[in-house]
């Protein structure tokens, strides 16, 4: 009895059609797909995307040069260089990230003393040739003066988790 | 049409006149079929990526369109597909036989446009109104595996070869099962002109088409023209998870597409000749009012689309067959079936004539 079943089954294709069933019902179900540049999937406030270097309100850098996130950088994608500012305080000369070693661990920010460097919210960026993706000082602290609102309202939300 | 006859005549005498006026004829009636064929099979692409898209809650592509207007995002990637693989270039490998390497291509997609010669779009429209048609179609669409073989070949990769080899056992297997169905529909109308085929079937309603009486044998007519397309799920002739792509992995730009529309041009003459077959052609499903104002081309396009929507259904839906699962549907399940069907149909022919005047039995006898 239980062979003339099996038979029957697979004779009249009945596991196929109980698969196109499948198949034919996702046709018609509502589709997930995040239509990208117009949609984006939400991000956290601790998303770890580009990196910034932040200003104090009065315009003064805040990074003081003290390395601890060039030391702790597992990907040594960060390169400092530090010297004695005329007014006697302590600051890079030079402070480059490569991109393309980062892995975007976000040590370098949980090092730093004085929330300096940050990574934003920020994804798409690009370089065109080699050496694009080597941010110096200056462009991290452009990207920094750009999002600057955005980084300390991020910086708020995560606050009391901290 | 006079007209047009009357100036070959005299353009090239009263002689060649008459010659030249047919071949032009037939010249300008193979564009009519072969250029909307090769749109249709552009497009067939984008349905299946499309369909296949919304079975897996994706949404297909829906960018590239015309012009920038926003309700056609997504029709112009066929458009682009082809221009880039024309724009590619064509590598041909080293210790290749560059003559049957390219080649190959050739052989696979003529047979699969010179088989719609016999196609009967409506009772009128036919290229070829032959009568061995079927025969003719039988023998098209097994030329079609000597394209992969030589590709299989000439490419010199084992890879290649053994999609060439496993493919041409297929199709063997396949085209016995195939042949045999055909031979049922024969029985049943008596001839082997496709446009008698269908006049076979006409009627009242759906019920006179050979589907009914014939439906296993529809079946395995569907699944073998499935296999003998090399599509999803008898695909190990391609077999990308297992042998990389089979007979086409060393083609590239557009020597690879001409495998790519042979492969689609083949799957709408499979679909073509189910529907002119089994699904009755260009006869509407019921011979009534609203039914027969619209023309048989269409009703005749409609079924097409139905059948190549399967295609697309299975290939979203099944696994690939393991290679001796293939073997054995082929040769131990479709043939036994197939001769069982032939017998059946044998006694219900001898039956005497009084008894075929009885309800279902008269649909399909005449």
């Amino acid at each position: 009895m239980e062979r003339i079943k099996h038979f029957l089954k697979s004779f009249l294709l009945f596991e196929l059609l109980k698969g196109m069933k499948v198949t034919g019902r996702y046709l018609f179900a509502p589709k997930i797909t995040v239509h990208y540049p117009e949609e984006k999937t939400p991000q956290s406030p601790r998303f770890r995307g580009l990196h910034a270097l932040r200003r104090y309100p009065n315009g003064e850098e805040r990074c003081i040069a003290c390395k601890l996130c060039e030391a702790v950088c597992p990907a040594l994608a960060i390169t400092i260089e530090s010297d004695q500012r005329e007014d006697g305080t302590r600051r890079t000369t030079r402070y480059d990230i490569d991109l393309i070693k980062c892995i975007f661990c976000g040590f370098c920010e949980e090092a730093c003393p004085v929330d300096a460097i940050v990574e934003t919210r920020v994804l798409e960026y690009h370089g065109e040739i080699r050496g694009d993706l080597t941010y110096t000082k200056e462009m991290l602290l452009a990207v920094g003066d750009r999002y600057e609102e955005q980084i300390a309202k991020d910086k708020e939300a995560d606050a009391p988790y901290r | 049409m006079d007209y047009t006859q009357q100036l070959f005549e005299q353009m090239f005498g009263a002689d060649w006149g008459m010659t030249a006026f047919i071949l032009a004829k037939n010249i300008f009636y193979i564009f009519v079929i072969v250029v909307p064929l090769l749109l249709a099979v552009a497009y067939l692409t984008f349905a299946e990526r499309k369909i296949i898209a919304y079975m897996q809650i994706r949404v297909g592509p829906n960018r590239v369109t015309f012009f920038g207007i926003p309700w056609l995002r997504g029709w112009g990637q066929p458009i682009a597909d082809a221009v880039k693989a024309i724009m590619k270039e064509i590598i041909i490998p080293t210790g290749a036989n560059k003559f049957l390497f390219l080649l190959a291509p050739i052989i696979t997609i003529a047979p699969a446009l010179a088989a719609w010669a016999v196609v009967p779009f409506s009772p009128e429209l036919v290229l070829a109104d032959i009568n061995a048609g079927l025969l003719y179609i039988l023998a098209m669409t097994s030329l079609g595996v000597y394209g992969v073989i030589i590709a299989g070949w000439a490419s010199n990769s084992k890879y290649a070869f053994l999609g060439s080899m496993r493919s041409a056992a297929q199709l063997v297997s396949y085209e016995l099962a195939m042949g045999f169905a055909l031979v049922c529909v024969l029985m049943m109308s008596q001839s082997l002109n496709l446009g008698d085929i269908v006049k076979g079937q006409q009627g009242d309603s759906f019920l006179n088409w050979y589907l009914i009486p014939l439906f296993p044998m529809f079946l395995v007519y569907f699944i073998s023209g499935v296999a003998e397309t090399n599509r999803a799920p008898f695909d190990v002739a391609e077999g990308e998870s297992e042998i990389v792509a089979g007979f086409h992995v060393d083609y590239s730009g557009m020597a690879f597409t001409v495998f790519f529309l042979a492969e689609y041009a083949n799957m709408i003459l499979v679909a073509t000749l189910t529907s002119i077959m089994f699904l009755g052609g260009w006869l509407p499903p019921l011979n009534i009012a609203p039914f027969t104002f619209i023309p048989g081309i269409v009703w005749l396009l409609l079924k097409i689309a139905f059948m190549l929507f399967f295609f697309l259904w299975f290939r979203a839906t099944f696994p690939r067959y393991r290679y001796d699962q293939i073997m054995r549907l082929g040769w131990k399940i479709f043939i036994p079936i197939t001769l069982i069907w032939i017998l059946i149909l044998g006694v219900l022919l001898q039956l005497p004539d009084s008894s075929k005047e009885l309800f279902p039995l008269n649909l399909w006898f005449k």
